[in-house]
């Protein structure tokens, strides 16, 4: 970074900003108040002609900071790219122009509006720098994948075609997965009308033959530590010393286990002539297309599957979700009985048959081969005369008394996540010692959760959980995303599904897991900010070592030095900012975006006095969701106050409370916070973000009330991407709110 | 008749409905239905009223083996054809054309509701339009009205005299036909003849599906 600064401020007057604006008047604010050593207008400044100028100034006259008061800094964003070179844009068409009526009567606080953005965009250039990526970057390119399965087996064969060296741990014998178990799986191809061969031998031979792909079985992970790019990973082998294997990249393909039978004594779990699905597998594993036999041996003439058994529970007791393989897989399982002979019995007891893909077709071919499907919700299964009856109310018939005997009980009991330790909520209290004399408590059978992937991360040994123990992700937008970053999850660890979907997850979570070792090479951040070169520094002679920003940050990039400062682990940082936020003391910073960068452009507002009926807004808004939605608005015209003055902010997170008070002390009348929605369906792009920032925020009503302010000047609002119709009318009820306040009384100090 | 479902309900045990499936035009679709319940939903004769079971409910009995309930209902006799559910059925279940199959299959069982007012129209309605090759519809009519009795006939007959005056000066009506009159088809012995041969060979093909073939 050159030694000299040299700012600059570039004013487009196209795209109707010439028509609308005084443009003189703003080269004046950029000189005086924005105090740019070099300020030039264009009339179409995203034209080449408009992008060499600023090049040229660049390349020869020594610029190195440039604000461009033009567009919003969404739009033009390949035209305006200058790699060395810290920029600012100041949003006048989007911000301004577009937002605003064209009359007479609002050219003046147009015209206002536009200054003050120039203001910002030139305070903005001046705090920051041009960041030149974490240094400390790792290259390694090998891919670790956790679990053999299908989703594991097919994750290794696509990085592998992608070029990647892989790192494969199976924790059994061999590979294959439940997969291997089956005897058939759920059709893949047309006409979807009968069970077809469970593909395991090929992806296994696949893999063989693969001198990419690397082979541990009977092995787990004892250690992982670094970060994206430069993971050590200790493996465990059976039987053998522990390897340590250099890893860029981790994707965990745990999958799941089945639901305990035997928490089902209801529903006959226990009994002999009752099986779980797995159980049914074993047996027509051993039939091998000839007639399927009990465990006592008795040929199966009459078989009920039962459809939920333990699942979609309302009392809290069982698995209260769908796990959205197991209707397709009772279809196969019937027909294994009817495809050997049709004069089998079997019914399918179903509440709703949910038949994801082309399941529809696999469920109609069944009904052609005779499987009755029946809706009822079974009340009980008992043992009765060599058999099983099965008692079950009759929904369509709305009969509560129907019965039904079979050979064979088969429930569909669904997939528990196999995702390791909770660490939100670990599962790790010692069992209390018996008393003297009594004796000791039955052994619990409750396994404990033994960790996955044993991070060495302060946050814990695997990767945070979201509902119902699947790993958490960003469920609509970014669904392998985990919340460490390089570490990405598939199949069924993260939501129910089926072997083609996990296929199909698998692909997916691979190619994220790449594209993250490539960044981390680079120094650049992974999703969201992909390709970010910023990085969280912090000052540690101001550290109180409070921890806040190590507790807080979503991502457990923060971990503790041996004197307990924090300790930035760069790569593993999304640049959210919400460290930034926390931290009490403000020593955290990133070149491009700090306490500074925005403060400044607060700071650059003009406040009007407070007999000028004028008052000024503040907002605060998320640049994932919030302010893309505030310039999707200005797109449609919805026009708003020309009170506010919006500067984005990478998460709510990222808001430190300073900005705030600073906001209110130097005369703002209010100030909005958009930021994504949070909670259990949350939109936040960085998880936590957004949850973190409002709860830190939430205790700023003491300060307003500690300057005798009323509380509701600080807005707190959920936006979402999609609000550009609703957002803009919220804007204008509190901006009138606001008015009707008066001014504050902290203007002119 | 009674002997021949006797012979059936031996022959099919418990399995009603591989029994519907053989026995019963278009029964091999009931175990298509996936018991969604538009049928049902899009029936405009409201059900709820006359009928005992809704297809959608007639489907599941099958399967469920409720023989005697099923073939014993109206249901199938409420049926007025107007194939709302046909085209609606996303299983495309020719739900219309079952009714009448299973209907037809309870009547020659013998199991028929007595005097369900569908089924005598029906029993009427042959009997009258193969007798001249031609419907006679004054006597038609006169069939239903008297169908519940004298007294009940003449107050219908009463009733509906003035709709009958109105036809007969259009020309809608001829009341000759009262007496046997009116217009017959040219070759009577012709259509009879024709009748037979066509009930000969339904029988056939209907006992040869009995026995099992
Ligand atoms: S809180 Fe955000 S910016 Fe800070 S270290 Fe964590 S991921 Fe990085
Ligand atoms: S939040 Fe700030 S003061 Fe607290 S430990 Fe982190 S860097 Fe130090
Ligand atoms: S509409 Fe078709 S599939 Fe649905 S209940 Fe009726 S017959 Fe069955
Ligand atoms: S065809 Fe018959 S069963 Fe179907 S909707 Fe019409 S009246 Fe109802």
């Amino acid at each position: 970074m050159a030694a000299e600064k040299k700012h600059a401020a570039y004013i487009c007057s196209g795209c109707g900003l010439g028509e609308r604006l005084d443009i003189d008047a703003l080269e004046g604010v950029a000189k005086k108040d924005g105090k740019m050593q070099v300020v030039r207008t264009h009339d179409f400044l995203c034209s080449q002609g408009g992008v060499a100028m600023i090049q040229n100034d660049i390349d020869n006259d020594g610029v190195t900071h440039v604000a461009i008061a033009a567009c919003s800094r969404r739009a033009k964003t390949e035209a305006f790219n200058f790699p060395t070179t810290a920029i600012s844009r100041g949003n006048l068409r989007e911000g301004v122009i577009w937002v605003r009526p064209d009359t007479d009567e609002a050219r003046e606080t147009t015209q206002e509006m536009a200054e003050d953005y120039v203001r910002m965009a030139c305070a903005e250039v001046k705090a920051m720098t041009q960041p030149a990526g974490n240094p400390n970057t790792g290259t390694v390119k090998t891919l670790l994948v956790v679990g053999g399965g299908m989703t594991g087996m097919t994750a290794a064969l696509e990085a592998s075609k992608a070029g990647y060296k892989v790192v494969l741990v199976e924790k059994t014998g061999a590979l294959g997965g439940w997969a291997a178990k089956l005897y058939k799986r759920v059709p893949t191809r047309e006409p979807f009308k009968a069970p077809q061969d469970n593909g395991v031998a090929d992806l296994v031979s696949q893999i063989e033959a693969d001198s990419n792909i690397k082979v541990y079985t009977n092995a787990t992970i004892a250690k992982t530590s670094g970060a994206p790019g430069r993971f050590k990973v200790d493996i465990a082998v059976e039987s053998g010393p522990t390897v340590t294997e250099d890893i860029g990249a981790i994707l965990q393909a745990t999958g799941f286990n089945l639901y305990d039978v035997n928490k089902l004594p209801q529903l006959g779990g226990g009994q002999a002539n009752v099986v779980d699905q797995a159980g049914l597998e074993a047996l027509a594993r051993a039939a091998n297309g000839g007639a399927i036999k009990r465990a006592d041996g008795k040929e199966v003439k009459s078989v009920v599957f039962v459809q939920c058994a333990g699942q979609r529970d309302t009392s809290g007791e069982h698995l209260s979700y769908c796990s959205g393989y197991c209707c397709n897989t009772s279809i196969k399982q019937a027909m294994y009985f009817k495809d050997n002979n049709p004069d089998i019995d079997t019914v399918v007891l179903f509440t709703d048959l949910r038949t994801p893909g082309n399941g529809e077709d696999f469920y109609r071919s069944a009904q052609n081969k005779g499987v009755i499907f029946s809706k009822g919700v079974v009340s009980g299964v008992t043992a009765s005369g060599g058999g099983c009856t099965v008692k079950f109310h009759d929904l369509i018939l709305d009969d509560k008394n129907a019965q039904i005997d079979a050979d064979l009980v088969v429930l569909a009991t669904g997939a528990v996540p196999n995702s390791g330790v909770n660490i939100d909520n670990p599962v790790d209290a010692p069992a209390a010692a018996p008393a003297e004399g009594e004796a000791p408590a039955a052994p619990v059978v409750e396994e404990k959760p033994i960790s996955i992937l044993n991070l060495d991360y302060r946050q814990g040994p695997d990767v945070p959980q979201f509902k119902y123990g699947f790993t958490d992700s960003h469920f609509i937008c970014f669904p392998y995303e985990t919340r460490r970053t390089g570490i990405y999850t598939a199949g069924p660890v993260r939501r129910p599904m089926d072997i083609a979907q996990a296929q199909e997850d698998a692909t997916g979570a691979a190619m994220k897991a790449i594209q993250a070792m490539e960044n981390a090479g680079l120094g650049k951040a992974a999703h969201p900010r992909a390709g970010d070169l910023s990085f969280p520094s912090v000052r540690l002679e101001g550290c109180t070592q409070c921890k806040r920003c190590t507790v807080e940050c979503p991502f457990g990039a923060i971990d503790e030095d041996e004197k307990r400062f924090p300790l930035f682990n760069e790569s593993r940082c999304r640049r959210c900012g919400t460290c930034m936020g926390a931290c009490p003391v403000r020593v955290i910073s990133f070149e491009n975006y700090s306490v500074n960068t925005v403060g400044a452009q607060i700071k650059a507002v003009n406040i009007p006095d407070e007999f000028s009926e004028k008052p000024r807004i503040l907002i605060l808004a998320c640049e994932n969701d919030a302010y893309p939605a505030l310039d999707m608005a200005a797109m449609n015209r919805n026009e708003y106050s020309a009170w506010v003055r919006a500067i984005p902010v990478r998460c709510l997170g990222s808001v430190n409370t300073i900005w705030i008070t600073d906001a209110l002390n130097s005369g703002y009348d209010g100030v909005m916070l958009m930021g994504c929605k949070h909670g259990e369906d949350y939109q936040c792009h960085f998880v936590k973000g957004s949850e973190l920032g409002r709860y830190r925020l939430s205790k700023v009503g003491d300060t307003l009330k500690g300057m005798n302010l009323e509380t509701e000047r600080v807005f707190d609002m959920e936006v979402a991407i999609t609000d550009m119709d609703t957002l803009p009318k919220k804007i204008n009820e509190y901006a009138e709110m606001i008015q009707g306040f008066g001014p504050s009384p902290f203007k002119g100090f | 008749m009674s002997n021949m479902n006797e012979q059936m309900a031996a022959k099919y045990k418990n399995n009603f409905l591989k029994e519907i499936e053989e026995q019963a035009e278009m029964g091999d679709w009931v175990k298509m239905c996936m018991q969604c319940g538009v049928c049902s939903g899009s029936c405009p004769t409201n059900f709820h009223a006359g009928w005992d079971h809704p297809p959608q409910e007639i489907f599941m009995m099958i399967r469920a083996g409720k023989r005697e309930e099923v073939l014993t209902s109206n249901s199938m006799w409420q049926c007025t054809s107007c194939y709302n559910c046909y085209v609606r059925c996303p299983r495309k279940v020719p739900i219309t054309h079952i009714m009448h199959g299973i209907a037809e299959y309870a009547y020659r069982l013998g199991l028929a509701p007595k005097m369900q007012p569908s089924l005598h129209l029906s029993q009427t309605f042959w009997n009258n339009a193969t007798k001249h090759g031609r419907v006679n519809e004054v006597q038609l009519t006169q069939s239903l009205y008297f169908k519940d009795g004298i007294g009940a006939g003449i107050k219908k007959a009463m009733e509906m005299k003035d709709v009958a005056l109105g036809l007969v000066k259009a020309k809608r009506l001829n009341i000759m036909e009262a007496l046997g009159g009116g217009h017959k088809c040219k070759d009577v012995d012709g259509i009879h003849k024709m009748l037979a041969k066509a009930k000969e060979l339904e029988a056939k093909r209907k006992a040869g599906k009995a026995a099992g073939a």
